[in-house]
This record gives C-alpha cells, structure tokens and sequence, in this order.
C-alpha cells in the first residue's frame, strides 16, 4: 500500500508550495504504467487530509495512457499491459511516458 | 509530519546513536506561486522529494567512493540468507556494510551482525518499503569506508519498492524457485527496472513444479535487459556469478 506514503508526498508537497493557502482541489496525473492505483490514492486522500488545508479538497485525477516505442521496428504504441510489449512482439521497448505520478494544478479557496 | 521521508515513523536501530546532524533532505525547490488565482499549476511530481534525497544519496555515494544495491524480493526469497553468505564469502575482499528494511524487529541486523558485516536496522513500522529519506538517515549512521559496498535491504514486497528510487547504483530483484513461475508476470512494475534478477534456491528445482523456461521467457519480455543468475545461497550454486558481478560494480578505488 505504498499510495498512503505517495498521498502523504502529494499532501506535503501542496503545503510546501501554497503555504497558508486553503485548497479546494487537487488535479493529479497518473500514468498508466506509474505503478499507482487511483482508487486507493483516492482512499487514502480523504484520511491524509484531515485536518489540513486540504481537507474537503476534491481530487480530480487523470490517467493518460502510456506511449512506448519499439527499438525494433521503430513505432510508437500504447501497451495494453503493464508488461510493455511491442504489437510486432518485440520486448525491447523504451516507455516514451506513462511513468509519470504529477500534480498539474491546484484550486485555491 | 513528512511522508515521504518517513522521519517521524521509521526507527533507526544500530550499535551506537545516529548521526543525524547530516541529514540532507527537505530539499524541495518549489517557489510559491502568487496568489489572487483560483487554478495555480504546479507541474511537480508527486515523489520529487523522495527524487531529490535519493539524488542527493547518489552524490554523496559517489563523493565517498562507495557504490550500492538495492536488493528487492517477496518476504521469504532469501535476501538475509544472500546476505549472510556474501559477507562470510567475500570477508577480506570486499567490505560489505547492510542497511535492514523490515517492519518490526531486528533479526535480520543480528543476523548480519553474525556474519561480520556492519548493519543498520531500519524499521518501517506500518511503511511496506523504504524511502530516500531512510537510506540518507542510514548511510550517515553507517559511514561506509571508500571502496566498499552498501547493500540496502528493502522491505521484503514486490509491490511498493519499485516505487522508490534510494540513490543505488543498481536494483537487484530476488526470485526464488519456491515462490511460482508467474511473478515477472504478476509483478511487472519490480520486475521492469531490475538491473539483475536472480533466482535463488536453485538446489530445490527437483522438489517443486517450477518452470524455469517459463520463467526465463517472461523475464525476456518484462525485463530484457536485465542480467539473470540462478543460485543457491545455502548450497552456494552459482554465487560465482554473483559475486562476479559485485565485485566489477565496486566504485573506482580512493586516489
């Protein structure tokens, strides 16, 4: 369950960057090959934030799929999986993106 | 309380006190935006700060001529025992210091302890892996002399390490024979960002249906790049190769 101590970071992080501030929605993104799960970030958000200046925070969270490109026959992809396979059915893949695990914004009261 | 670094959660045991006075992290850059906006954008990645402090571990690495390994597996593959038998093996040739990952307890440290290498045991409480923050708080208790090996030892998990970058110079992820064929498969996250997968307890082959081909065949597409050693770490099959590898990962010598 590493989404507790992963929310704590995004928890932390907000009240680092808008100290004072009361904030009233955090937008994150996810990637799909990030290795977060967003249902258990989400649980956990609520329980983080209690008695911080994101309490009641609404968390808006996309996932935008992961783009991979083939060292092989040389074309960029979305995996399907987490197991990263080209549709040529090679393995030898670079993930162009998808890793990612960001706060793009933050609403401010 | 940060989260990230874990500074008020995990306890830090080892012979003498911390040297706390070190500690490098709370390096977060980020500059405050003005007000009078609702939307403020941040771009800023969730682990950036576990990012910087592992950073930061990595220079420090490098600063003292040490390298190090961030040895992951499920509860059970035999990391302790890898452990054990690499510091008797190679005591006198390399100098091997341990920082112990666990939830609760300090069996592994006494362990360590037992076969002649430095430890520092680090107790995650309910955390499932560790955090840049706890390997900076153990290096600077450990205090690795130049030109040795540090081998970080994560919370026996599949799951949750991978997330975390430590400042090592290499991933090493244990497989054991005992544990199924599927877990590249099942754990493609640990399994992706490994510099080495080793499968342990090789000697047991003949008394479990383990598919090794299978096995082989998925680590090709999950982790292709990735060196793979099979062995023992009580029969000793195949730790040549092991220690092999560890040995042409030291860091250059001190001038």
């Amino acid at each position: 369950m590493h989404e507790l101590a992963i929310t704590e970071g995004l928890v932390d992080a907000v009240l680092e960057r808008l100290p004072g501030r009361q904030v009233v929605a955090v937008r994150l993104e996810i990637g799909a090959l990030s290795g977060v799960v967003a249902d258990s970030l989400r649980f956990c958000f609520d329980l983080v934030t209690d008695g911080t200046a994101l309490q009641g925070a609404a968390l808006e969270i996309t996932e935008p799929p992961a783009v991979c490109h083939c060292r092989v026959c040389a074309r960029d992809f979305e995996p399907d999986a987490p197991i990263a396979l080209c549709p040529c059915g090679s393995a030898e893949v670079t993930v162009v993106s998808g890793q990612d695990l960001k706060i793009t914004s933050v609403g401010v009261a | 309380m940060c989260g990230i670094c874990g500074c008020d959660e995990a306890v830090l045991t080892e012979p003498a006190a911390p040297v706390h006075g070190q500690h490098h992290h709370h390096t977060d850059g980020g500059a405050v935006a003005a007000g009078g906006t609702r939307t403020i954008e941040l771009q800023q990645k969730v682990l950036a700060k576990n990012d910087s402090i592992a950073a930061a571990n990595r220079r420090w690495l490098r600063a003292h001529d040490v390298a190090a390994v961030n040895l992951m597996s499920s509860p059970g593959a035999g990391k302790t025992t890898l452990l054990e038998r690499t510091a008797r093996d190679l005591a006198g040739q390399l100098a091997i210091s341990v920082i112990e990952g666990d939830q609760e307890t300090t069996l592994d440290a006494d362990r360590i302890t037992s076969a002649g290498s430095a430890v520092i045991q680090i107790n995650t409480g309910a955390g499932c892996h560790l955090d840049a923050g706890m390997v900076a708080r153990g290096l600077d208790a450990l205090a690795p002399p130049a030109g040795s090996m540090v081998m970080i030892e994560n919370v026996g998990n599949l799951v949750c390490p991978a997330l975390f970058d430590l400042g090592e110079d290499a991933r090493v992820v244990l497989g054991a024979v005992t544990e199924g064929a599927d877990k590249p498969r099942k754990y493609p996250h640990m399994f992706r960002q490994a510099d080495v997968v080793m499968l342990n307890k090789i000697d047991l082959l003949p008394y479990v249906s383990f598919d090794l081909d299978r096995y082989l065949a998925d680590l090709r597409q999950v982790a292709p790049g990735a060196r793979v050693l099979r062995l023992s770490a009580t029969s000793g099959d195949g730790l040549d190769g092991w220690y092999d590898w560890l040995c042409g990962h030291l860091p250059a010598p001190p001038e």
